[in-house]
C-alpha cells in the first residue's frame, strides 16, 4: 500500500487533489481511497487529506501515520503543522515551491504549482487552483500515469486549462 | 464622531476566515457591550470562530447552544439574571439560518414575552458554517450549494417579522459601518426589553469575492439601496443619513452584484426582481418614517 | 458504471435511481454533500423530485411524513443534532407506518460541538420502530440505500429505514463505486393506507387504551416480518447484481477463538487487526454488525468476544455490548472507543483483542484518568 498525505489550507483544493489522485489511481486499475480531515467549512484553515493506493481492497480508515509521500500545497502551513511527521525513512516530499527544500534522508521535489496556475489564469475567488496542476507532478513522479491524470481531471472539470496546468507541471518537474 | 473604547474582547487567533464580517462586527458589538456581558451562540460560524477547546478567542462568557434554541436559552438566562438583580447584558449572536429558519420559533417567543435581551443576527445570506447552503435569508438569484441555478424564492423579510412583535428597539446595520454598529448596540442595551439588530455580513468564501473586499461590498450594498440602514424605536422609523442619500441617488444595483461570484449569470428577471424589492422596501420605510402608514 | 465516489455522493446517486417524489432536507455537517448533490441533480433535471429546503430537521421529517402519507416515495438525510431535533417526528414516521428512507451520517452529540464519527446519535432512535442498518464502504452505502427502499416499501414491512454511515470516515471518503441499472428491483410504491379523497379516513386520531397497544404490536409484528424481507431482498440483490451482504459480515470467523465485534468503518478496519493477529498465531475473527434493528440473531457460543462500542448509554454501558449480554448470555470484553471521532487504528484494535478481560469495560484513552 502506498500512502500519501496532502497538506494545504481550506479553499486551495487539497481535498480535491486527493480525490483526483484517487480517481486517477483507480483509472490505472488500482484500489484507492481518499479522505480529508478538517473541521467545519472554513477557508484558510490547515487541512490534511489522505490517499491510499493499493493492489488490494483498502480496509483502513484511520489516519495515515507513516506516509510514503508528503505533498505540501501551501508551504505557509509548515509554520503551524509538522508536515513531515511520521514520514517513512526514505520517503518522498513534494512542495509547491520554486526551490527544492533539502530534507536529509528523503527525496525532495519542488514545483511551482502557484506560478503555473497563475500563468494560465487558473484562479477562483482570488486563489490559484492547485489541485489539477499537482496531478501532473504526481504523474511525473510515477505515482499515477499521465494518461489517467489527464483523464481524471477531464472527468471532474470541463475547463481545459486544468489539463493544460497538469501538462505544464509534468513538463516542469525534474525527477 | 463616536468614541470607541480601546479594550478588545476578540483576542488574537480566532478561527475566522480572512475577511470575515462576523468577527469584525463582533469586535464592535463587544466594545459597546463591555465585560458585563454573556453571549448566547447557536450553531453558526461564530461557533467555530471562538476556536477549539481548550482555548477561546472571545473574552466574555460565551454560552454555546443548539441551533434552534438561542433565543429561548437567552430568555431563561435573562430571567435568571434579572431575578438576581443583575444587569448583565444577554446578547444572542446568531447567523441568519439560526434566526430566520430554525431559530424563528424561539425568537418569536422571546420577543412576544418582552424578554430583556439583545438579539443580533449577522446575515451572510446562507448557511455559512456548513458550506453555504441556501437559507430563508438568501436573496433571489443567488447561487448557493443547494440553489446551484440561483434561488427562486425571495429573501424572507426578517425585519418585518421582528417588527410585528413591536420591540422597543430594532435596527439594521452593516459591517462596513462599524461606528454605526457600536452606536446601535449601545442604544439597544440601554433600553429594557427585547431589541434586535440585523447586520449585513458579506462573506468572502460564500459570496465569492476576495477576502480584502468585505467592507467595500458592504458599502455597495448600502449605496445601491439593496440594504437600508434604519432604526425603529418604539415603532417610529428613522432612516439613517447614508441610506437616505442612497435611496435618493442609488448606485446601479449591477455594481453591487458584479463583484460577487454568487450572482454570476444572474438572469435579467432576477435583477429586476431584486431592484423592485429594494424600491418597495425603501418606499415603505419612507412612508412609515413620514407617518403616513 | 464504474467510478469513484464519496459515501455521501454514493447515497445521493442511489437516491437518484429510486426517484422519490419528494425530498425534504436541512443541511448539517457531515451530511451536506448528500443534500447538495441531490439539489444539483434536481436543478440539472437528472432527478425529477420535488426538493423542499425546509427550515429545520423537525420540519424535514414532518414534510416527509406528509409526502409519504399521500403514497409517494420520500427521502431525507441528517446527522447528530439534526436527528435528535426530529426525534418526535422520527417516532411519528414509524408509528404512521410510512416507508420513508433516511440516510444518517453518524456524528457525536453536543456539547461540545464535535462533528466527527460516533454512533450514539442513531442509537437514540433505536426504540422508535425504524429499521436501522450500518454500512462500511462506499459501495455498501450505495447498494444498501437502494435495498432500503425495497425493504421499507414491502407490504410485510411498511416501516421506515435508516441507513447509517460514519461521519467523515465514510461520508467524505472516496472509494470505488459500481452503479447499477435498477430495472424492476424496486417495484413502484403501493401504500395501502395512502390518503385517498375517494375513501376518506382519519389518520393518527385519538386512540384509547383499549386500542393503542394493538398498533404498537402491529409495528413489532412487521419488524419481525422484516427479518425475512431483508434476507430475501439481499439474496435477490446478490442474484441480480453480484454483491452479497447479510445481517452481519463475518471475517475469518468460522474457526476463530476470539471475535471482535464492531459496526461501521471500525468493523471493516477490524479485519486488518484480525489479519495481524492471525499472523501472530492467534485465531482471531471479526463480525461487523450491519442490521441493528431488527436486532440480529448471532451464534456467538464458545468464543471470546471483544465488543467495540462507538457509543455509550450513560449509567448502563456500551449499547452493543449490553445488547449482546442481554440477548445471547455472553460475557464480552466491552471497549468504548471512537467517541467524537477519537482515532482508533487497526493496531489499537489488535491491542484490545490481545489485552482482553472478559466481563470488563474499558474506556479507550481514559484508563481510570482523563
Amino acid at each position: 500500500m502506498y500512502e500519501i498525505r496532502i497538506h494545504s489550507r481550506g479553499g486551495e483544493g487539497g481535498v480535491t487533489a486527493a480525490r483526483l489522485l484517487a480517481l486517477a489511481a483507480f483509472r490505472d486499475g488500482k484500489y484507492a481511497t481518499a479522505c480529508p480531515f478538517y473541521g467545519a467549512e472554513r477557508r484558510g484553515a490547515p487541512v490534511v487529506s489522505y490517499v491510499r493506493i493499493d493492489d488490494h481492497p483498502i480496509r483502513v480508515y484511520s489516519q495515515i501515520r507513516n506516509p510514503d509521500l508528503v505533498v505540501v500545497l501551501d508551504t505557509s502551513v509548515m509554520n503551524v503543522v509538522d508536515v513531515f511527521h511520521g514520514l517513512k525513512p526514505g520517503g518522498t516530499i513534494l512542495l509547491n515551491a520554486t526551490k527544492v527544500r533539502n530534507v536529509p534522508g528523503h527525496r525532495s521535489y519542488a514545483v511551482d504549482l502557484t506560478g503555473i496556475a497563475l500563468s494560465l489564469n487558473l484562479v477562483v475567488a482570488g486563489s490559484p487552483i492547485l489541485d489539477t496542476p499537482v496531478l501532473g507532478a504526481l504523474a511525473k513522479m510515477g505515482i499515477i500515469t499521465v494518461d489517467s491524470a489527464k483523464r481524471a481531471i477531464a472527468e471532474m472539470f470541463s475547463d481545459e486549462r486544468n489539463v493544460k496546468a497538469a501538462e505544464a507541471t509534468y513538463q516542469e518537474l525534474v525527477v | 464622531m463616536t468614541k470607541i473604547p480601546k479594550e478588545e474582547y476578540i483576542l488574537k487567533s480566532t478561527s475566522a476566515c480572512a475577511g470575515c464580517p462576523s468577527s469584525l462586527t463582533l469586535r464592535y458589538v463587544l466594545k459597546a457591550a463591555g465585560p458585563d456581558t454573556v453571549m448566547v451562540v447557536p450553531a453558526c460560524c461564530t461557533s467555530v470562530i471562538q476556536g477549539i477547546f481548550p482555548n477561546t478567542a472571545i473574552n466574555v462568557p460565551v454560552y454555546n447552544v443548539a441551533f434552534a434554541a438561542a433565543a429561548a436559552c437567552a430568555s431563561g438566562m435573562s430571567e435568571a439574571f434579572r431575578k438576581a438583580g443583575r444587569k448583565t447584558n444577554v446578547i444572542v449572536y446568531a447567523g441568519d439560518g439560526g434566526t430566520v429558519d430554525i431559530g424563528i420559533q424561539a425568537l418569536s417567543g422571546a420577543f412576544e414575552r418582552g424578554t430583556d435581551f439583545l438579539y443580533i443576527c449577522y446575515d451572510n445570506e446562507a448557511y455559512g458554517n456548513t458550506g453555504m447552503q441556501r437559507s430563508g435569508s438568501t436573496p433571489v438569484g443567488a447561487r448557493t450549494t443547494t440553489t446551484p441555478g440561483g434561488k427562486t424564492h425571495a429573501k424572507k423579510d426578517l425585519d418585518a417579522i421582528v417588527a410585528a412583535h413591536n420591540p422597543p428597539y430594532m435596527a439594521t446595520a452593516c459591517v462596513a459601518y462599524p461606528q454605526d454598529i457600536f452606536r446601535k448596540v449601545e442604544k439597544a442595551l440601554s433600553i429594557r426589553g427585547p431589541s434586535f439588530i440585523h447586520v449585513l455580513a458579506p462573506c468572502p468564501p460564500g459570496w465569492r469575492f476576495s477576502s480584502d473586499m468585505t467592507v467595500e461590498i458592504g458599502k455597495l450594498a448600502v449605496r445601491s439601496g439593496m440594504w437600508i440602514l434604519y432604526e425603529r424605536e418604539y415603532g417610529k422609523v428613522a432612516i439613517n443619513a447614508i441610506s437616505k442619500a442612497s435611496i435618493r441617488k442609488p448606485i446601479p444595483l449591477e455594481e453591487y452584484l458584479a463583484p460577487q461570484g454568487r450572482f454570476k449569470g444572474i438572469s435579467r428577471q432576477a435583477v429586476d426582481t431584486l431592484k423592485s424589492q429594494a424600491e418597495r422596501m425603501a418606499k415603505r420605510l419612507q412612508l412609515e418614517e413620514a407617518g403616513t402608514c | 458504471m464504474l467510478t469513484v465516489a464519496t459515501g455521501n455522493k454514493a447515497v445521493a446517486a442511489a437516491v437518484r435511481e429510486l426517484r422519490p417524489a419528494v425530498i425534504a432536507a436541512y443541511p448539517i455537517t457531515p451530511q451536506t454533500e448528500i443534500v447538495e448533490q441531490i439539489a444539483e441533480y434536481v436543478t440539472s433535471s437528472e432527478l425529477d423530485s420535488r426538493y423542499i429546503p425546509v427550515e429545520s430537521e423537525h420540519s424535514a421529517m414532518a414534510a416527509c411524513i406528509g409526502a409519504s402519507a399521500t403514497g409517494f416515495r420520500t427521502f431525507t438525510a441528517t446527522s447528530s443534532q439534526g436527528l435528535l431535533y426530529m426525534h418526535e417526528m422520527v417516532n411519528w414516521a414509524a408509528g404512521a407506518r410510512l416507508p420513508i428512507v433516511m440516510a444518517n451520517v453518524n456524528r457525536s452529540l453536543a456539547p461540545g460541538w464535535n462533528i466527527w464519527a460516533e454512533h450514539t446519535d442513531a442509537f437514540q432512535e433505536r426504540d422508535t420502530g425504524w429499521l436501522q442498518v450500518y454500512v462500511s464502504t462506499v459501495q455498501e452505502a450505495y447498494d444498501t440505500t437502494i435495498m432500503a427502499f425495497r425493504i421499507a416499501e414491502h407490504q410485510d414491512v411498511l416501516l421506515p429505514v435508516m441507513v447509517n454511515l460514519d461521519g467523515f470516515l465514510l461520508s467524505h471518503s472516496m472509494q470505488s463505486l459500481e452503479t447499477i441499472s435498477l430495472g424492476n428491483f424496486v417495484p413502484p410504491i403501493q401504500l395501502p393506507h395512502a390518503i385517498d379523497t375517494a375513501n376518506p379516513a382519519g389518520y393518527g386520531m385519538l386512540t384509547g387504551p383499549d386500542d393503542y397497544f394493538k398498533f404498537r404490536w402491529d409495528i413489532e409484528r412487521s419488524m419481525r416480518q422484516s427479518v425475512k424481507v431483508i434476507d430475501e431482498t439481499e439474496r435477490e440483490f446478490a442474484r441480480r447484481f453480484g454483491r452479497k451482504y447479510g445481517v452481519a459480515e463475518a471475517y475469518r470467523y468460522q474457526d476463530a477463538d476470539v471475535v471482535v465485534i464492531a459496526m461501521g468503518t471500525l468493523g471493516k478496519e477490524a479485519e486488518v487487526a484480525v489479519d495481524i493477529l492471525r499472523k501472530e498465531g492467534m485465531k482471531a475473527g471479526s463480525l461487523r454488525i450491519r442490521w441493528l434493528r431488527p436486532f440480529p440473531i448471532l451464534d456467538l457460543a464458545g468464543r471470546d468476544l471483544v465488543v467495540i462500542d462507538r457509543d455509550y448509554s450513560f449509567g448502563f454501558g456500551g449499547v452493543i455490548a449490553e445488547s449482546m449480554k442481554a440477548k445471547f448470555r455472553v460475557d464480552p470484553y466491552s471497549v468504548i472507543a471512537g467517541l467524537g471521532g477519537q482515532e482508533v487504528t487497526y493496531d489499537d484494535i489488535a491491542g484490545f483483542i490481545r489485552d482482553r478481560k472478559p466481563g470488563e469495560e474499558h474506556w479507550f484513552g481514559v484508563n481510570g484518568n482523563v
